[in-house]
C-alpha cells in the first residue's frame, strides 16, 4: 500500500494513467478489436515525439523562457539534408544520420549565439533562426523526391512481436537521458541553472557552457527525428516537423517537468507522448470531424493540467 | 533615456530603408497599403501585452484571432445580437482561464497551448471553408479615409493612447502592472491576485475580439486559419516594444510600435528589396535579428 501511495505521488504516473484510459475508452469501443495494433502504432508515432520531447525537456529546465521554437524547422531541415545525403544508398545510411545530427547540432549552436550575443530571451531567438531555417530548407528541399534507402526505411517501421524496435532503442535512450539528468554532473547543472541562475552561478556552475550544450542537445535530437521520420514516413518534407512545435511542449508539461525550469522528468515524456497519440487514435476511432476533434483535444490537455496542477499545489 | 526609445528607433530604421528603397511609397496612399494589416497587428499585440504584464503568455492568441474572424464573418453579420453574445462569452472564456490559471497555480504556456486547439476547433465547425462577409458597417469603418494622415496611422495611435492611459496612467493600471513586478506585495497590500489576473485575461480577449474583428473588416471574408501567424507574431511585437516577460514590464506605446516595424518589416520592405519568395521568411527573421542586434549595440554604449 505504501508503495502504491509514494507511485501515486509521482507525477508522470497520471501521464501513463490517462493514456490507459484512453486506450480502454478505444477498444470498448470498437468492442476490443485491434487493440494490440493500436498499441504498436502509439509506440511507432510516440517515438518521434518523444525525442523531441527529450530535447525540449532539457531546454524548459533550464528555467523561464527558455524554450526551443526551432525544432519544427530544425526537423523539416534535417529530413531533407538526410534523405540528400543517403541519396537512397544504403550503404549512405550512417553518413546520412551524421549529417542530420550535425545539421541539427548547427543549429542549436546559432540559437545559443544569439541567445547569447543580442541578449535575447530565448523564445525570440529561436524563432527569429526557425524564421531562416524554415527559408534555408524551402530553398534546398525544393521538389525533394528523394526516397530513403530501403534498408533504413525498413529499420524505422522495424518490429518484433507487434513492438517497434526504433521504440524499444528509444526506451534505452530516455533511461540513459533520466541518468544524464540526475547522475552526471551535466544534468544536475542544468537542474540547478532552472532553480537559480545566480545561485548556480555562484556555486561555480558554467552557466555559460551548460546552456549552450543544452541547446547543442535539443538541436542535435531535432535533427535526429527529423531523419527518422524521413524514413518512417518515406521522404523529406518541409512541414514534416510542424506538429513538434506544440507536441514537444505539450509533452513536457504533460509529463509533469515543470515550466518554470528547475524539475525535471523523463519518464513523463513517455507517458504524455503515448497519451497524445492514443487520444488522436480514439478520436479517430470515433470518427468525429477535424473541428470537434480539435476542441476535444484542446479540452483534455486543458483538464489533464488542471487535475495534475492540483497534485502540484498539495505539496 | 535611449533605451526606451529603441522601438522607436527599430521602426524609423525599417521606415528609412523603405523610403530609400522606394520613396514613392512614403506618401498617404503608400502608408495606408503598407499598414493595411498593421491594425489588427497593433491590436493582437496589445492583447498579448496584457497577458505578457502579468508574467503570462497566451499561446492562443492567433487563433483566437481566428475564432474570433470566423464569428465576425458569419453570425455577427447574419444575426448580429446572437454574435455580440459569443463574442463576449469568449472574452468570457479568457476571463475564466486567468481564473483557472491562478486558482490551481497552472503554467499559462501549456493551459493556453491548449485553448488553441478549441478555438482553432471551433473557428472549423464555424466555417469549414474559407467564406463568410464582414458586417457592412465594419467594412464601412476599417474603409474609412480620413483627410492628411492614413487611418492605420490614427487608430495605431489612438490604440496606443488609449492603452497607454489605462496601464501606465491609472492606479488600477498600476496594479495590474504589479501583480506581475511583485505579486507577493500587491498580496500583502491587501489587493486580489485572483481579480488582477482575471482582469489582464479578460483584457487579452477583448483585444483578440477587436484584432479579429478589424481583421475580417480588412479581409472582408474570414478564413479558420486566418490569425494563425498572429501568435508568434504578438510575442515578437511586444518584445520589440521594449517588453519583458517576466516583471511586469511592459510598454503599449513600444508594443503598438513594435507590432507596426513587423507589419512594415513582413512584406512592404522585402517587395521593395526585390527578395525571391523562397527567402522572404528568412528576411522576417534577418530583420528580427538585425533589429534586437541594433537593441544591444545601443544599450551597450548606453552603460
Amino acid at each position: 500500500m505504501a508503495s502504491l501511495r509514494t507511485l501515486l505521488a509521482r507525477p508522470w504516473i497520471w501521464s501513463f494513467f490517462g493514456a490507459l484510459l484512453v486506450w480502454l475508452a478505444t477498444i470498448a469501443f470498437t468492442g476490443g478489436y485491434g487493440g494490440g495494433g493500436m498499441i504498436t502504432a502509439a509506440l511507432s508515432l510516440a517515438v518521434f515525439t518523444v525525442i523531441v520531447g527529450v530535447g525540449q525537456m532539457f531546454v524548459i529546465t533550464l528555467g523561464p523562457g527558455n524554450v526551443d521554437l526551432s525544432l519544427p524547422a530544425n526537423i523539416g531541415l534535417a529530413s531533407a539534408v538526410a534523405m540528400k545525403v543517403m541519396d537512397g544508398n544504403d550503404a549512405m545510411i550512417a553518413v546520412g544520420l551524421l549529417a542530420a545530427l550535425a545539421c541539427g547540432m548547427a543549429i542549436g549552436a546559432v540559437n545559443y549565439l544569439l541567445i547569447w550575443a543580442l541578449r535575447i530571451p530565448p523564445i525570440i531567438a529561436t524563432l527569429s533562426a526557425s524564421f531562416v531555417i524554415q527559408s534555408v530548407d524551402i530553398s534546398y528541399g525544393r521538389g525533394l523526391q528523394i526516397k530513403p534507402p530501403p534498408g533504413f526505411a525498413d529499420f524505422t517501421n522495424w518490429q518484433v512481436f507487434g513492438i517497434p524496435v526504433l521504440a524499444i532503442l528509444t526506451v534505452l535512450f530516455t533511461i540513459g537521458a533520466g541518468i544524464v539528468l540526475q547522475r552526471m554532473i551535466y544534468g544536475r547543472s542544468v537542474l540547478a541553472i532552472g532553480q537559480n541562475i545566480r545561485a548556480a552561478w555562484l556555486a561555480g556552475v558554467s552557466v555559460g557552457r551548460t546552456r549552450f550544450l543544452t541547446y547543442m542537445l535539443s538541436g542535435a535530437l531535432g535533427g535526429l527525428d527529423g531523419a527518422l521520420l524521413a524514413g518512417y514516413f518515406r521522404g523529406a518534407n518541409v512541414d514534416i516537423g510542424n506538429e513538434y512545435l506544440l507536441a514537444s511542449i505539450a509533452v513536457v508539461v504533460i509529463g509533469g517537468t515543470s515550466v518554470a525550469g528547475g524539475k525535471a522528468n523523463v519518464p513523463g515524456v513517455w507517458g504524455a507522448a503515448l497519451f497524445l497519440v492514443l487520444l488522436l487514435t480514439m478520436l479517430n476511432t470515433f470518427g468525429v470531424s477535424v473541428g470537434v476533434r480539435l476542441v476535444l483535444t484542446g479540452l483534455i490537455i486543458v483538464g489533464v493540467i488542471t487535475a495534475a496542477g492540483g497534485q502540484k499545489a498539495l505539496r | 533615456m535611449l533605451r526606451s526609445l529603441l522601438p522607436a528607433l527599430s521602426l524609423a530604421l525599417v521606415l528609412i530603408a523603405i523610403a530609400w528603397l522606394n520613396p514613392r511609397a512614403i506618401s498617404y496612399f503608400g502608408f495606408s497599403l503598407m499598414l493595411n494589416l498593421a491594425i489588427p497587428i497593433a491590436l493582437a499585440t496589445i492583447a498579448q501585452m496584457f497577458v505578457i504584464a502579468g508574467n503570462e503568455l497566451d499561446l492562443s492568441i492567433g487563433t483566437f484571432v481566428g475564432f474570433v474572424g470566423c464569428v465576425t464573418a458569419t453570425w455577427l453579420k447574419d444575426a448580429p445580437l446572437l454574435g455580440v453574445v459569443i463574442l463576449l462569452g469568449s472574452i468570457g472564456v479568457y476571463a475564466l482561464l486567468g481564473a483557472l490559471i491562478h486558482l490551481r497555480n497552472l503554467p499559462s504556456i501549456v493551459v493556453t497551448l491548449g485553448m488553441s486547439f478549441v478555438w482553432q476547433g471551433l473557428a472549423i465547425l464555424i466555417l469549414p471553408k474559407p467564406g463568410g462577409k464582414a458586417p457592412d458597417w465594419l467594412l464601412a469603418l476599417m474603409a474609412f479615409k480620413p483627410p492628411f494622415i492614413p487611418f492605420p496611422i490614427i487608430a495605431a495611435l489612438l490604440i496606443a493612447a488609449v492603452v497607454h492611459f489605462g496601464l501606465m496612467r491609472t492606479s488600477y493600471g498600476v496594479i495590474l502592472r504589479g501583480s506581475g513586478g511583485n505579486s507577493a506585495a500587491l498580496k500583502r497590500a491587501g489587493w486580489s491576485l485572483l481579480r488582477t489576473k482575471i482582469a489582464l485575461f479578460a483584457l487579452t480577449g477583448l483585444f483578440g475580439v477587436l484584432s479579429g474583428m478589424a481583421l475580417i473588416g480588412i479581409t472582408t471574408s474570414a478564413d479558420a486559419n486566418i490569425g494563425n501567424g498572429y501568435t508568434l507574431l504578438s510575442i515578437a511585437g511586444v518584445i520589440l516594444g521594449g517588453g519583458e516577460f517576466v516583471g511586469g514590464r511592459v510598454s503599449p506605446i513600444g508594443a503598438v510600435i513594435g507590432a507596426l516595424t513587423l507589419a512594415l518589416a513582413a512584406s512592404p520592405l522585402l517587395t521593395f528589396m526585390h527578395i525571391p519568395p523562397d527567402w522572404q521568411v528568412a528576411a522576417n527573421g534577418a530583420i528580427l535579428i538585425i533589429v534586437l542586434a541594433a537593441r544591444v549595440l545601443i544599450s551597450r554604449r548606453e552603460r
